[in-house]
């Protein structure tokens, strides 16, 4: 993995996607991470140079975001979310196992090279607490077997697949994904019983919102804007 | 009351992410409708409508809209705020994966009210799968010609930039979010002067809550008394209440603002089973708690004023009473120290010693001065900082203490592990005997 001549020409492309190319930045850093694994200081310098900035002006843009990785990761990234009510309802424990089958403790990478380990926070899935995330893809109501049987899968190289989500993909194919290179993959997944909780329950119980009138109250301003 | 499936409505089939999906059940028909009128009757119909914004604060939109200055030679922009972090907040992703047009489609009426020609979507970089929905929804939008040059003939042009963020809490605070999507530290910015006036490149900026934006279409379709049938006088609308924690059925649950956290409770089936309610929080970490004798109030923002916290997020977080509360608040404090951006000392300072004061109650080892020590630092906090970060860090102790003060008199002798068995409050409790 290195920076390309394909990775320059990517960048001078999501520059040119803003009115302003320094707002490119932060995809762009996703998009040398997606190159080499980690943000290096010549994938900082290629931004920098993309931009107009300094390495200094990017390097202080890159150590804010805990995304943005300064040491090699595992061939999947992990992360157990240890914030309040995913660690309640299991987190913790979830984190413990994982951390001692690995091994390795937070921001740590195993002997083997396979897995890293993050204590992540909120991720905006505590109806499916506890959550786990394997290379930033959801793992929903997790448990301690369920995590460990993960983990083992994922140490062997075998296809795991996100709860909601895709197959589990490279760090770096997500990393690419999310500086803004679409991966063909956002058909996959399903919407899950706790997105389609309260639906359920609506049409269980005959339960639906009133209709709204035949037409819009702007559609006669529309149509006579139209005649005239 | 009951629930009133809207937004959620056809999250049932398969193709509900999708442009088809979408289109079938009536989307983008109100482009060319809110396109065919003068952008000041679009602001109209918002601020008749009553709708108030959905990422926490609730303040009016309509009125947010109104105050983009016009005629100011400048170039204005929308930015919908997607980084959805508020530990407990887990509605604006799943809209995200499951029906990623209605924002789409809302961004439209949005940006044509405002008269921006560019808008951004701000996704928080964890979540790839939302961006990925997202990503494809404006592409499908572009080829069917809801966005780029000239849209529907209508002499409006709207570009849409999906932006990932990259890992900070912080981002989701407005101004923040402004200096991230600039290519900067996600720190906050003194206010005034407010977005509307200098935001994104100094130009005037409205910044919308992915459920606020997504609610748009519904009001351009249906118009202001439909909407304003749902919920109360101050709190019109219908709501996306994610129900998490120690319930049965945890999960999305679209209802009319007012809903009451008991009816919530029935439609999720209850507090676990075997099991009594402790606390609750109605909107995020980020607001004061709540207990059971508060179910009967009506989930709005003036009913959660009254009782001294928020609705914040509409995404409540219930335990029951195999959860520790020092335990609960002390992780929060860990989450308000990590996510603190460091530029206000009160903030970056104040967490770092809450967090470690909190660790004690934790582990057994406060002295009881440290209850006091912990509410002064609170206060030191509170007010202090540019943002609300500080504040919502100062939040969580006050009421945990006046609710709970002997959980935290007993963290001077026992650790909460000792008094609250960390495996019962497990979802996965049981389930070996089972």
């Amino acid at each position: 993995m290195a920076l390309t001549e394909q990775t320059r020409a990517d960048a001078v492309d999501l520059a040119g996607r803003y009115p302003q190319s320094r707002s490119a930045l932060l995809p762009m850093l996703h998009l040398v991470q997606s190159a080499e694994g980690t943000v290096t200081a010549d994938g900082i310098a290629l931004c920098a140079d993309v931009i107009g900035l300094t390495t200094a002006e990017v390097a202080a843009v890159a150590t804010f975001y805990t995304m943005y990785k300064r040491h090699k990761v595992g061939r999947v990234h992990v992360g157990v979310c240890t914030n309040t009510l995913c660690a309640v309802l299991g987190g913790d424990a979830i984190w413990s196992a994982v951390s001692e089958r690995l091994g390795v403790g937070h921001d740590e990478v195993s002997a083997d090279g396979a897995v890293s380990l993050e204590r992540i926070e909120c991720q905006a899935a505590c109806t499916n607490a506890p959550v786990m995330t394997a290379n930033w893809e959801f793992l929903d109501d997790m448990d301690v077997p369920r995590a460990l049987e993960v983990i083992a899968k994922l140490q062997a190289g075998e296809e795991v697949h996100s709860t909601r989500g895709p197959r589990i993909g490279t760090f770096e194919e997500v990393e690419r994904a999310l500086a803004g290179f679409p991966d063909g993959l956002a058909g996959e997944g399903r919407n899950d019983d706790k997105m389609l909780a309260g639906l359920t329950y609506a049409k269980a119980h005959g339960m639906s919102a009133p209709p709204g009138p035949a037409a819009s109250p702007l559609a006669a301003g529309a149509a006579s804007k139209t005649e005239a | 009351m009951a629930l009133t499936p809207i937004l959620t409505a056809h999250w049932d089939e398969p193709d509900s992410h999708t442009i088809g999906g979408y289109r079938r059940h009536g989307g983008y028909d109100m482009v060319p409708v809110s396109l065919g009128v003068h952008p000041d009757e679009v602001i109209a119909l918002v601020k008749e409508s009553g709708l108030r914004g959905r990422g926490g604060a609730g303040f009016p939109t309509g009125m947010k809209w109104g105050f983009v200055p016009q005629n100011d030679g400048k170039p204005h922009y929308l930015v919908v705020n997607a980084d959805e972090s508020e530990p407990g907040a887990c509605k604006d992703i799943p809209l995200m994966l499951a029906n990623p047009h209605s924002l789409v489609e809302g961004c439209i009426h949005a940006a044509y009210a405002i008269r921006a020609n560019h808008a951004f979507i701000y996704i928080r970089g964890e979540v790839p799968h939302a961006v990925r929905r997202v990503t494809a929804a404006v592409a499908e939008a572009y080829a069917a010609g809801f966005l780029g040059k000239d849209i529907l003939g209508s002499g409006f042009d709207l570009d849409i930039v999906v932006h990932s963020g990259a890992g900070a809490y912080i981002c989701g605070e407005e101004t923040a979010l402004l200096d991230s999507l600039e290519g900067r530290r996600g720190q906050p910015r003194l206010k005034p002067p407010f977005p509307a006036v200098a935001g994104l490149y100094a130009s005037p900026t409205v910044i919308n809550n992915v459920e606020t934006i997504a609610n748009i279409p519904t009001i351009i379709r249906n118009g202001a008394d439909w909407f304003k049938q749902f919920g109360t006088e101050k709190s019109p609308g219908f709501k996306l209440f994610a129900v998490s924690g120690h319930v049965e059925r945890p999960g999305i649950y679209e209802a009319s603002l007012g809903t009451t956290m008991r009816e919530l409770l029935e439609y999720a089936g209850g507090v676990r089973a075997g099991h009594e309610l402790k606390f609750w929080i109605p909107g995020g970490s980020s607001v004061p708690m709540l207990l059971p004798e508060h179910l009967d109030t009506p989930l709005t923002y003036e009913d959660m004023a009254g009782l001294g916290t928020m609705l914040g997020t509409g995404t409540p977080m219930v335990f029951d009473e195999t959860t520790s509360v020092v335990r609960a608040i002390s992780r929060w404090m860990h989450f308000y120290k990590h996510e603190s951006c460091g530029k206000c000392t009160p903030c970056r300072e104040g967490t770092f010693w809450l967090e470690q004061m909190l660790e004690r109650f934790e582990a057994g080892t406060a002295i009881e001065a440290d209850i006091e020590t912990v509410d002064e630092i609170c206060k030191q906090i509170a007010g202090r900082s540019f943002c609300a970060l500080g504040d919502a860090a100062a939040t969580p102790y006050a009421p945990a203490l006046k609710y709970f003060r002997e959980e935290f008199l007993a963290g001077t002798h026992t650790s909460a592990d000792e008094l609250f068995d960390p495996v019962a409050a497990t979802v996965f409790a049981g389930a070996a005997a089972r």
